[in-house]
């Protein structure tokens, strides 16, 4: 069976396209023949509104290889500032690498190319003269597994504001410890033992600890590759809480397995399939009426 | 019948064994339809009976080894006319050994009644001892079979049994390598004990001076010897101390390089090259030392206008310093490799550079690992014995002036061994507690590492 069949049967033999998309268009989005996809690109157009009027950050025509394999493809989409936009799709569709992309993480990996324009309000990312430095502290992340340093609390979130030369002597430096703590929402638990390590709170626990690090740099945007991923219900709730409660001031981008929190903290839904941008809109309208099919045959489960 | 035969013998018996008793297991199992009914796979009944013909008889063919001759001799010799029970016991073994000569026909003129008989006597103990040990082992051998196969049904337990003697099989290999280390530190210590006895034990750990150059007959003068170890132990720490400020930083900062900087492609190329030099043997560093390094210093100490004697302890540290380099940076790599991409990315995502990625988070999470490694590599040098020998010299000095000839406590174990001393004298037992002191120092080094390893893994996990 072809990938196209596949799909075809996974839409549930639905040959008609919504919003009178051609079927052509169709099976391309989903062919296995990402060449002659990439030579015949004028036909593949997100579906929604992945731009906006004004963007905290925007991507161009983004394609990004690993060594000759092409794994993103002509992604063009815009992140508002301070909304929380979260990045669906199946797994291996290239949310993390699109997401890697935004503070050039993904310059750590030689086999990796990004092609494209990525702007942050208005700047070349991937412009040959800038520097990564202040970019990551104004783009931060946070990853899939909590990856506390083995140092202590303290020490944990202060590396950051350190390395920067943020403050000049030790009382700032408690200062910004203290509030990045307390806005992560782990103060309480965590303030009678700053001087013990990192690594010896719990899974949810460590999380926050590496969400305080990220805002301790005052970001503007923050990265999130699926936060959640490695937590338990109830840390997972918690940081969820935690997401809304930084989205008045950071935007937010957040690649995550989980619907139903895609549905609760987003205000915006992209979802990604076999390295493209299938459709961007409020998450709302993504999750209640969806204007791709493979869209609605992800979230209503019938693959992913 | 000789040793080896009966060997042989009973390795048959065994390979028998295995099959007999997993024919039989695979015969029983037809009866009650298929192997699945059995308790255990045929292999474990081949294995339990090849087993119990193994231990025992293997057993009993060390022991009768080990102790065959012994009673043997004492035999022999408690037969021999009263002239030569009052012997001492060195001449006694002597003696046993003429008498196996004259019985294997080798001797010059015809040898006194007495010994001859003594030596025929000798002749037929040993073809009677072999005998009956080949009868002892092969009946033991044979009554395993039996009793395996008689004692064998489908519910014989044999899989629980396999694994309880590969269980002893694995606790006999580690208390084989314990009581190896007992052994040689009991040897060391009892000849260290006797030199004790020659000389104070405070003497010799606080004495200044050391000239082990003792009289060997009565009338020398100016001889008496003197046997402070201080000197030495000065020497060995000079010399580690320059090797350790050589290879702990190139060591480290190439284990850096070679696992957070360098391409696939260079790495592919250094690392071998690295364990290359890992590969020479020390005497060619010995050489490398003496006849380049050496003059070399010396050379350069002289343009500055110092006063460098020709086997300097700088010559040999650096040298050894090199030698240790793979060392280091190939435990290193190892450590450093370990930590997790994770924390790479934690950092570099806070915006980090590299360098203070490796700074900050790399080298502490690699610590416990590295500091490990490094006291490891202490040990090596401390112990290392070929490369002072042939460029460190034998002046034991007392300075901490690296370049000043110095000397070592394995260079002076060496000169203390080597020529024709007698076993007895002071200047020969020396030796011995030189090597119980260095063993004292790397076992405290050891478990100084062990120690400040678990610290680090405490504070870090
Ligand atoms: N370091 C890498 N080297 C080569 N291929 C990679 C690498 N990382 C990811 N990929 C490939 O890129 C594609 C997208 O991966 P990823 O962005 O991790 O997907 P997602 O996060 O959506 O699950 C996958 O096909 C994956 O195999
Ligand atoms: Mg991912």
């Amino acid at each position: 069976m072809s990938m196209n069949e596949q799909y075809a049967s996974a839409v549930g033999g639905a040959n008609e396209l919504k919003e009178g998309r051609s079927m052509e268009a169709y099976t391309d989005l989903a062919g296995t023949d990402h060449a002659e996809v990439s030579k015949d690109r004028t036909r593949e157009k997100t579906v929604g509104k992945p731009l906006l009027e004004s963007a905290k950050m925007s991507t161009r025509n983004v394609k990004v290889f690993y060594d000759d394999k092409q794994v993103l493809f002509d992604v063009n989409l815009d992140i508002g500032a301070n909304e929380v936009i979260a990045m669906i799709g199946p797994s291996g569709c290239g949310k993390s690498t699109f997401l890697r992309c935004l503070n050039r993480m993904n310059d750590t990996i030689d086999s990796c190319r990004v092609e494209g324009d990525l702007t942050l309000d208005g700047q070349n990312i991937y412009d040959p003269k800038l520097d990564v430095v202040p970019l990551r502290a104004r783009v931060g992340m946070v990853f899939q597994k909590p990856n506390p340093f083995p140092k202590s609390i303290y020490d944990n979130v202060a590396y950051g504001p350190r390395i920067h030369g943020l403050v000049d002597h030790r009382a700032e430096l408690d200062e910004v410890v203290e509030t990045s703590l307390k806005r992560a929402g782990l103060w309480e638990e965590v303030k009678d033992r700053l001087h013990q390590p990192g690594t010896g709170l719990s899974g949810g626990q460590q999380q926050r600890l590496c969400i305080a690090r990220t805002i301790a740099v005052s970001p503007e945007v923050i990265l999130m590759d699926e936060p959640c991923s490695a937590l338990d219900p109830i840390a997972t709730a918690r940081i969820e809480e935690l997401i809304a409660e930084l989205s008045e001031n950071f935007t937010i981008a957040i690649v995550t397995h989980s619907m139903q929190q895609a549905a609760r903290v987003s205000s915006r839904t992209a979802y990604f399939h076999l390295g493209k941008l299938i459709e961007v809109n409020d998450t709302e309208v993504v999750f209640t009426n969806p204007q791709h099919k493979l869209t609605e045959a992800y979230i209503t489960g019938r693959f992913g | 019948m000789n040793f080896s035969t009966i060997f042989a013998i009973v390795v048959l018996m065994i390979g028998l064994g295995y099959l007999l008793g997993r024919g039989r297991s695979v015969q029983l199992a037809g009866q009650i339809g298929g192997v699945r009914h059995l308790n255990s796979l045929p292999f474990y009944y081949g294995a339990l009976i090849a087993l119990w013909c193994a231990i025992p008889s293997l057993l009993i063919f060390m022991g009768w080894i080990v102790f065959d001759d012994i009673i043997i001799r004492s035999m022999v010799v408690a037969e021999l006319p009263a002239q030569y029970q009052q012997m001492s016991a060195a001449e006694q073994s002597l003696l046993v050994n003429s008498l196996e000569n004259i019985a294997a026909g080798v001797h010059f003129g015809e040898p006194e009644p007495a010994l001859q008989e003594a030596a025929n006597r000798l002749l037929s103990l040993q073809t009677a001892s072999r005998w009956s040990l080949a009868g002892v082992v092969i009946s033991t051998a044979l009554a395993a079979l039996v009793i395996g196969w008689t004692r064998m049904s489908p519910q014989y337990k044999a899989r629980v049994h396999v694994e309880t003697v590969f269980k002893g099989l694995l606790l006999t290999s580690s208390l084989i390598a314990i009581f190896t280390t007992v052994g040689i530190v009991l040897s060391v210590l009892f000849e260290a004990l006797r030199f004790f006895r020659a000389v104070p034990f405070t003497e010799f750990v606080f004495g200044l001076e050391w000239s082990p150059q003792t009289a060997i007959r009565a009338d020398q003068v100016g001889s008496s010897g003197a046997f402070g170890a201080v000197p030495l132990f000065v020497g060995t720490l000079v010399i580690s101390a320059i090797a350790m400020l050589v290879a702990v930083p190139t060591g480290l900062m190439s284990a850096i390089y070679l696992s957070e900087y360098a391409s696939r492609r260079v790495r592919a190329w250094v690392k071998p090259a690295l364990e290359v030099l890992a590969g020479i043997p020390t005497v060619v560093y010995g050489f490398f030392a003496a006849l380049t390094v050496a003059p070399f210093v010396r050379n350069l100490g002289e343009a500055m206008g110092l006063d460098v004697s020709s086997e300097s302890a700088l010559a040999a540290g650096v040298v050894m310093g090199v030698m240790i380099i793979p060392f280091v940076s190939s435990l290193s790599d190892d450590v450093i490799s370990a930590v997790p991409q994770s924390m790479r990315d934690g950092s570099l995502a806070l915006g980090a550079t590299r360098s203070e990625t490796v700074k900050q988070v790399i080298v502490p999470a690699a610590l416990p690992g590295i500091v490990g490694g490094v006291l490891l590599a202490v040990s090596r040098a401390i112990g290392e014995t070929m490369i002072v020998v042939m460029a460190a010299g034998l002046a034991a000095n007392l300075t901490a002036n690296p370049l000043e000839t110095v000397t070592t406590v394995t260079v002076q174990i060496v000169t203390l061994l080597v020529g024709d001393q007698e076993f007895n004298s002071p200047k020969t037992l020396a030796a011995f507690a030189l090597g119980l002191m260095l063993f004292v120092i790397t076992l405290c080094l050891n478990f100084l590492a062990l120690h400040v390893v678990k610290k680090y893994r405490e504070q870090y996990e």
